[in-house]
């Protein structure tokens, strides 16, 4: 059986990923259940140093998911905690295990699915802010950019030096502000060379930072999870 | 705590430009080689090695000595800056011309040898750059990386009395000549080690100005400072670290020096002093001890995001960048040295780019787990706030009202003056993000 994770910050901030990644699953005919008990995978914690913290919620998460033999996440970052941190944490805990078993939205669909066609349609010329746990952890950069030139009327363009980092870094955006203001102010030159209308990623997190730089700059571009556009029909 | 270096970062200089330049100018010798298979044979290597350092020290130590040279340990930096002292003394040295060295900044050498009235002469060109303006390198290879060729010609002017010129030729020419009679007035050379080979007791140092091999041949007594995670087992191994060590420092193929010292020539002395300085503390703990395999390329201080805008400096003592960020707190105690462990998004991208496949990224937050054991001051702003968010977590009710509060937050954020330190620091560039007026939670529980 096959569950959703969703994470703390896109129920809260983003659910319209959420949503669009339950619209989709529902028009591909994937059967899921999304466990009602769930929280957070302990990745501000871990993230922070508090392994102490991490931990009680990476054996809680190891629970409430422990029934399903893979757990997909509209998330490149949480899957990454998951699939890989916990395992780093602990190799020999209960948690590592049900951990390996999270995958990240884009590779679900393309490698676990083998489906690259979702059905959507969305004509805007539209960018792609890779995450870097997504990219370097995960790998799954590449079935993301799959599923996007899939699109119909989807006008894909690379953004320029895809590969450095956005400069969110979750609790680092606001401990070292100035340092990831200048990071997500090249990541913004980026997206605004591309002439992209739409600016999307699998991470709601990084994309609430350089949403909130663009906004601030008075740029017109819009940000929208990779699930949102992969939902339009 | 050095906060300043990262909350102020030193904005749109040439280092970025310089440094992307660079790591494209190396992932192009990289495609020359099979880069993936030469990487995972260098961690393979280094990792036995380093499980059999005890056995492969005693074995250096022997064929060393064979060759007629003496080997010296040192627990602490301070034992080995005064070994290196004592030598310098039994020999009568009054100066001692310095290869590039790493190691030599964390013994902090040359402040140990001005207290013995010895004077230390650095000759790697941005090690003398650097000592002539008193100045810590801000790399690992590219000491004066943080200046340009106006600053040089200004420090030249002012500091030796030459014309100015920013032509980087006649700067190096300049300071060639001085170091010509520096190599034949010392009674010492000092050369680091870039790779100590078990099997037969040889030194390689890797460079490209020829001072190292100067350094090393001219003065009658070689001193080898030398961390003990450098020993390897074979000459073999080399063909291996050779490559990647070049390619990935600065994208040559080889350097153009290769040095490989043998023991003393007859009538004079060669030392080595093998340093600890929180080494075995770093092998004991199976989480970082990957750490240790680093050649010292400074791969990853090039490609790191933070490393670029804000320079090696930040960092504090020593070594800069991720693999310092680990190293340093590692070696010198998390307490003190904590923040760069911080100063990271965790990208990864150093870990890409390290030709030994140390998972820096992951060590990095461990460092930081171990920085909130020892109550480091870096590791307090949002601690308190981190860890009850964190506790919430654990029940669904909690959830509800975590979520309840951040909401009721970022909502008076937008109209009040007075704002948590977080918010402030958020919305000094960015906008706020909004909550959405229905949580997933709530749309799925509707919708069954």
């Amino acid at each position: 059986m096959i569950a959703l994770f969703v994470p703390c910050y896109v129920d809260l901030f983003w659910p319209k990923a959420a949503i669009a990644t339950v619209n989709l699953f529902e028009r591909l005919g994937v059967r899921f259940e999304y466990p009602p008990q769930q929280t957070c995978c302990g990745q501000p914690a871990f993230n922070a140093g508090l392994w102490d913290e991490a931990r009680p919620l990476a054996e809680r998460f190891a629970k409430v998911f422990a029934g399903y033999e893979t757990i997909v996440v509209p998330s490149g970052s949480c899957a990454a905690m998951c699939s890989t941190f916990y395992r780093y944490m602990d190799a020999g805990a209960a948690f590592a295990d049900i951990g390996a078993r999270v995958c990240d939205l884009a590779t679900f669909l393309v490698e676990r699915l083998g489906v690259v066609h979702v059905g959507a349609r969305f004509s805007q010329r539209v960018t792609y802010l890779d995450g870097c746990h997504g990219r370097r952890e995960l790998g799954c950069t590449e079935a993301a950019v799959k599923l996007l030139r899939a699109v119909r009327g989807l006008d894909y363009v690379e953004l320029p030096n895809v590969e450095e980092c956005c400069g969110f870094g979750g609790a680092f955006a606001v401990k070292f502000p100035q340092l990831s203001a200048s990071m997500g102010a090249a990541k913004c030159s980026h997206v605004q060379e591309t002439g992209a209308a739409v600016l999307t990623s699998g991470d709601a997190s990084c994309l609430l930072h350089v949403r909130g730089l663009l906004e601030r700059a008075g740029s017109s571009v819009r940000a929208m999870h990779l699930a949102e556009i992969l939902a339009q029909t | 705590m050095s906060a300043s270096g990262f909350q102020r970062p030193l904005g749109p200089v040439s280092l970025p430009s310089s440094m992307q330049r660079s790591v494209e100018h190396k992932h192009a010798a990289q495609a020359q080689v099979a880069w993936t298979a030469l990487r995972e044979r260098a961690h393979a290597i280094k990792a036995r090695a380093i499980a059999d350092l005890d056995r492969l020290l005693v074995r250096f130590e022997r064929e060393f000595e064979a060759r007629g040279g003496t080997v010296l340990w040192a627990r602490t930096a301070e034992e080995a800056a005064a070994l290196f002292v004592d030598i310098c003394k039994r020999h009568g040295a009054s100066s001692v011309v310095k290869g590039k060295s790493m190691l030599s900044e964390e013994l902090e050498l040359n402040r140990r040898l001005e207290g013995a009235g010895i004077e230390p002469v650095e000759t790697d060109m941005g090690e003398f750059i650097v000592q002539l303006a008193g100045q810590r390198p801000s790399h690992i290879i590219a000491p004066a990386v943080h200046l340009s060729r106006e600053d040089v010609g200004a420090l030249f002017r002012d500091k030796l009395g030459v014309p100015y010129s920013d032509d980087p030729a006649r700067l190096i020419a300049i300071a060639s000549r001085r170091l010509r009679e520096r190599y034949l007035q010392a009674g010492v050379g000092m050369t680091g080690a870039n790779f100590a080979i078990a099997e037969t007791g040889t030194i390689v140092v890797v460079e490209n100005e020829g001072n190292g091999g100067l350094s090393a041949a001219v003065p009658p007594v070689h001193v080898v400072v030398a961390g003990i995670e450098k020993v390897i087992p074979t000459l073999d191994d080399l063909l291996t670290f050779l490559p990647l060590l070049s390619r990935a420092g600065t994208g040559q193929k080889l350097t153009t020096y290769t040095h490989f010292f043998l023991g003393p020539e007859p009538g004079k002395a060669a030392y080595c002093i093998m340093v600890d300085a929180g080494r075995t503390q770093i092998l004991r703990d199976a989480k970082i001890r990957e750490s240790l395999y680093c050649i010292k390329c400074g791969a990853c201080l090039s490609v790191c995001p933070i490393y670029r805008r804000t320079g090696g400096w930040a960092y504090g003592p020593v070594y800069a960048g991720p693999i310092g960020a680990i190293l340093t707190p590692a070696m010198l105690g998390v307490r003190h040295h904590g923040e760069p462990t911080f100063a990271s998004t965790l990208c990864g991208a150093c870990r890409e780019e390290c030709p030994v496949d140390i998972d820096l990224p992951h060590q990095l937050a461990y460092m930081r787990s171990k920085a909130v054991l020892a109550d480091a001051p870096a590791a307090r702003p949002q601690r308190a706030t981190l860890r009850w968010f964190a506790r919430a977590m654990r029940s669904l009710g909690m959830y509800g009202t975590a979520a309840n509060i951040a909401r009721a937050a970022l909502w008076t954020s937008t109209w009040s003056p007075w704002k948590p330190e977080a918010i402030r620091a958020w919305t000094s560039s960015r906008e706020l993000p909004r909550p959405a007026a229905r949580s997933f939670k709530t749309w799925w529980r509707k919708r069954q």
